[in-house]
């Protein structure tokens, strides 16, 4: 524990601190990173001033909350994380053991350079918005389906792919019209209209995805916690009035029904200029289109979610831009600097107000530039910080309700994408037993759908608590992919690594490589030498390996 | 791979295997009751069953008929062991309405496939800021912790998807089964040996993992396989072998005698509710069993006549029944209902199109009162006479007789305060 007269110290600079020094502080530097603890600063190898002041601001909250950081991740733990986070999978075999073994002081922020293009990146991101905008379904396009994914996928692979400014996009999204495979961006506003609500679930969904706030409550009464009143939601809900989903369908000879041909996202003229709702005393009021202090002509010939795109895009109050610098820190760190990362408001001031200011400006300064805000995150200190944390820094606990510090990666589960990805990069479990291309994809996509509705499904908006459930353990412990990856088949992974050269040792090493992405340590290859041992086959015994490595809590943890 | 857990698999069995092998004790952490006997779950426990009938019954043609209305359909009534008349067609139902109750004045202006079988399954209307658990989770939530000995899943539902169980979390959500007890990937008996060599490395892994301090997480994963393993080997797996029961007793259900497979024409929805009878009689708390084929816009009355009341009639009738005849009625609550009726007027297609504002739900058993109707609609079948109920009735009703108190609050996530039912009052005529 500090002593008391450290409050004093956080105003003084680093350098100070190391002057004014005392053991405490030293071994607190040294905890930090490797070097010399006056140019201090850990770094991945990238020189940007943004990330140094970043670095900065946060380690002053360590030191105005009187904890010390965890240490700095090794290779192993931090090339995993940042695989998982920025292209959506564990890093393959051969990847981590060149990382491990190169010695380039720059090599950590070349990697996120090499992830940021990788074509893996923009498969990642396509999924985790479609999955925002849309949710997991409307996966087999059935003839009931008033989603395309397919349409939807299209609009946000074409976003990352050109890295398009993130206002373009909101601005696209939100002002969209037309057939929903022709112009994939209707298929936000038609997931939200599944039930005829006069645009309520489109108002609320809309402002807490792009604008990271809930106006939800404010639906039926003023904001319990904050200044909003009831009409702000109703102001919203105005502009989305004018929307209208049309559906065309046809008939099917095959099935002798009438099934969904496409549908179409329409303009349609509103009745009256304000939308009227009821206060809880029963009183009548009218409420506008406003966006802020912007007002939008109500005039019943104006299309409002154009006008409303145009503010959107400008973002004179950056809105837009906060919003994606919260949602984008927390999917790095699990946590974002508000809890939840998409209820900013008066009623909940983010942790670092800051570190959020700096990132939000840079970010519209870029050109809402969404490669460039990964890179900043990812190269920052607190990003590459081992998950482990003890006594120094047991209050930075936000799964425990802690106010998060960042002096510590926090563990996140993975998500189901990222989990069964990692499962066939570790393991080219749909390659083993398939000859053919085609009939590897389509096997691949069956399992992906059936671990979807096993996993995905868990309407837990935080990553961050482990919720499984039974029939997900079983799936992992019996199910047909795993079983398939652990086959001993000719072509499979683990007959590859049976039949290659090298010791026992080396073979298990490779195992822990391809699923752990590291080296198994000396008493694990102890325990594992006694299950050989213990085994009526060797193949038998590898197998076994490779099961409790794929069903590990240390599998499916991103940490 | 679905297997029904076939003898093997019992504790006894994985038991031997694993004494055979120095791996016994790391894989001991993956199995907390180790009992070569493991202690039975209590006797005469309460449950629930619901009879989910999905698509929105036509009720004004199977409880609440209007002969010589123009609404009055092509169906005459019958009377029954109860104080009321309900369909010809479900004539064996006839003679157990004496245990059920008929609640005729639903009102749930809910028309839509999806919103309506929200509201019924949560008793809240669909919301942007929170979902709901079905009632299934959130008996499952109230009901589980005072049965530890209970190693089978706390919420069944059998044969359909039900809804989430929101705000109470994964260990709440309904554990699917299909209608012959089929489970998902529950394993083979001829892996055992193997599973304790598997699991004792796992539990290596899972330790280390644990230890290396980066918070609950970890932890949260191994108990997860902890309830797994239990599952997979524990002797209560039985309870979901339908195939076990004495032929006469299948034959009540409309199960065809012999074997698991059930062909085509045979009645699902009967083994659902003997897989049911089962799982209470085991000490679930919860099943929920699904029965579809409802939304009769066209065709209504051949359909109904020909295929779904047969169906309905024979397997409700047997679970009332055979619930009765081994003393669980008095402890099983039974809830009927689909997401809501359907219209009074029959359409040029003669069938009947969705219809909220007045239809019956059936609640016995559980110790409420049966063999009344509750509620009345005019004589047209079109509006309400006295009080109308809502969804939370019926389950504070269940929630009474399941001895959870009314008051019992959950919180969402966002911190807000959920009474159960909705704060819904039960039915005082069930409650008596």
């Amino acid at each position: 524990m500090m002593k008391p007269a450290t409050h004093l110290i956080s105003q003084i600079q680093t350098r100070m601190l190391v002057l004014c020094g005392g053991l405490a502080i030293l071994s607190a530097m040294a905890g930090v990173s490797a070097h010399a603890a006056d140019e201090a600063e850990f770094s991945t190898g990238s020189n940007e001033v943004l990330i140094k002041e970043v670095n900065q601001l946060i380690r002053r909250s360590w030191d105005d909350n009187l904890i010390k950081p965890s240490e700095v991740a090794d290779d192993t733990e931090w090339l995993r994380r940042v695989y998982l986070d920025v292209v959506g999978h564990i890093p393959p075999m051969e990847a981590v053991k060149e990382f491990v073994a190169s010695k380039d002081p720059a090599k950590r922020s070349k990697i996120v350079d090499q992830l940021l293009d990788d074509p893996d990146y923009v498969r990642n991101w396509t999924t985790v918005w479609t999955n925002h905008s849309i949710g997991r379904g409307f996966r087999n396009r059935g003839d009931r389906d008033e989603v395309s994914r397919l349409g939807m996928d299209k609009f946000y692979r074409e976003a990352f792919a050109r890295n398009r400014p993130w206002n373009d996009v909101v601005k696209d999204i939100v002002t969209a019209e037309g057939n929903f495979e022709e112009n994939g961006a209707v298929n936000f506003i038609l997931a939200q209209m599944e039930m005829p609500d006069e645009g309520v679930q489109l108002t609320a969904d809309f402002t807490r995805l792009f604008l990271g706030i809930q106006v939800q409550c404010t639906q039926c009464h003023d904001h319990p916690f904050n200044d909003w009143k009831q009409d702000q939601f109703w102001s919203y809900n105005s502009i989305f009035r004018q929307t209208a989903k049309d559906i065309q369908r046809k008939y099917d000879e095959d099935s002798g029904r009438m099934v969904v041909d496409f549908v179409e996202v329409t303009w349609r003229n509103v009745d009256q200029e304000e939308v009227f709702f009821e206060r809880r005393n029963g009183e009548v009021r009218p409420a506008y289109p406003v966006f802020n202090s912007h007002k939008i002509d109500p005039a019943k010939h104006v299309d409002r979610r154009k006008e409303f795109g145009d503010l959107l895009q400008k973002d004179d109050d950056k809105m837009v831009a906060a919003a994606m610098v919260n949602r984008m820190w927390g999917h790095f760190f699990g946590y974002g600097f508000t809890k939840p990362v998409d209820d900013m408001g008066p009623h909940n001031p983010p942790s670092h107000p800051e570190v959020m200011e700096l990132l939000t400006n840079s970010f519209v300064e870029s050109g809402y530039d969404v490669k460039q805000l990964i890179r900043w995150i990812a190269n920052t200190e607190a990003y590459n910080l081992t998950s482990k944390f003890g006594k120094e820094n047991d209050i930075d606990n936000p799964a425990a309700g802690e106010i998060p510090l960042f002096s510590h990666m926090y563990v996140k589960a993975m998500e189901v994408e990222q989990l069964y990805d990692s499962l066939i990069i570790a393991t080219n479990a749909h390659k083993s037993g398939s000859r053919n291309f085609d009939a590897a994809e389509q096997q691949r996509q069956r399992w992906l759908g059936e671990f979807i509705t096993l996993f995905g499904d868990d309407e837990n908006d935080s990553s961050t608590s482990f919720n499984g459930s039974i029939p997900q353990a079983l799936m992992m412990m019996n199910g047909p992919l795993v079983t398939q990856a652990t086959s001993l088949d000719r072509g499979s992974f683990l007959a590859e690594i049976a039949s290659s050269p090298g010791s026992d040792v080396d073979k298990v090493k490779d195992i822990y490589l391809a699923t752990l992405s590291r080296y198994p340590n000396g008493r694990e290859l102890s325990n594992i030498a006694k299950l050989f041992r213990s085994s009526p086959n060797k193949a038998l015994a590898y197998q076994d390996v490779l099961w409790a490595l794929l069903n590990s809590n240390e599998f499916i943890v991103n940490h | 791979m679905t297997f029904p857990i076939p003898d093997g698999m019992g504790r006894r069995h994985f038991m031997r295997h694993m004494a055979a092998g120095a791996t016994i004790l790391p894989a001991m952490q993956f199995i907390n009751h180790v009992k070569a006997n493991a202690q039975t779950v209590r006797k005469n426990q309460k449950a629930c069953i619901l009879l989910w009938m999905s698509g929105g019954p036509p009720t004004i043609d199977i409880w609440d008929l209007k002969p010589g209305s123009k609404n009055g359909g092509e169906f005459q009534p019958i009377s029954t062991k109860g104080d009321m008349q309900i369909s010809e067609h479900m004539s064996k139902t006839a003679g157990v309405m004496d245990e059920l109750s008929i609640v005729r004045s639903m009102s749930t202006r809910e028309a839509d496939h999806g919103r309506g079988r929200y509201f019924m399954h949560t008793s809240y209307v669909p919301n942007p800021t929170v979902i709901h658990p079905t009632f299934g989770s959130v008996v499952s939530h109230e009901l589980a912790s005072s049965r530890k000995e209970l190693e089978i899943p706390s919420f069944v539902s059998v044969s359909g998807s039900s809804m989430g169980p929101g705000y109470l979390g994964m260990t709440h959500a309904p554990f699917m089964v299909q209608s012959n007890g089929q489970i998902r990937n529950a394993g083979q008996s001829n892996e055992t040996g193997r599973l304790g060599q598997r699991l004792a490395m796992l539990g290596e892994i899972e330790s280390n993992f644990i230890n290396s301090n980066r918070g609950e997480f970890p932890k949260a994963h191994k108990e997860v396989y902890q309830k797994a393993v239990n599952l997979m080997t524990s002797d209560q797996m039985r309870a979901f072998e339908v195939a076990q029961e004495p032929d006469q007793i299948k034959q009540m259900y409309g199960v065809g005698g012999g074997g698991a497979g059930m062909g085509m024409g045979a009645n699902r929805f009967g083994e659902g509710c003997l897989l049911a009878r089962r799982l209470v009689e085991s000490g679930v708390p919860f099943v929920e069993v699904d029965m579809g084929g409802w939304d009769l816009h066209n065709d209504v009355f051949n359909t109904l006549r020909d295929q779904r009341l047969p169906q309905l009639d024979t397997a409700m009738s047997a679970l009332v029944a055979d619930l009765k005849m081994r003393g669980l009625l008095e402890h099983t609550t039974i809830v009927w209902m689909g997401e809501f009726g359907r219209t009074p007027r029959i359409n040029q297609n003669v069938g009947r199109d969705h219809w909220a504002a007045s239809w019956s739900a059936v609640v016995g058993g559980g110790g409420l009162k049966g063999g009344q109707a509750i509620g009345a609609t005019d004589k047209d079948g079109i509006g309400i006479e006295g009080q109308s109920y809502v969804p939370g009735n019926i389950w504070a009703s269940v929630a009474h007789a399941l001895g959870i108190p009314l008051d019992t609050v959950h919180t969402s996530k966002r911190g807000r305060p959920m009474k159960i039912a909705n704060g819904q009052p039960p039915i005082a005529e069930l409650i008596g």
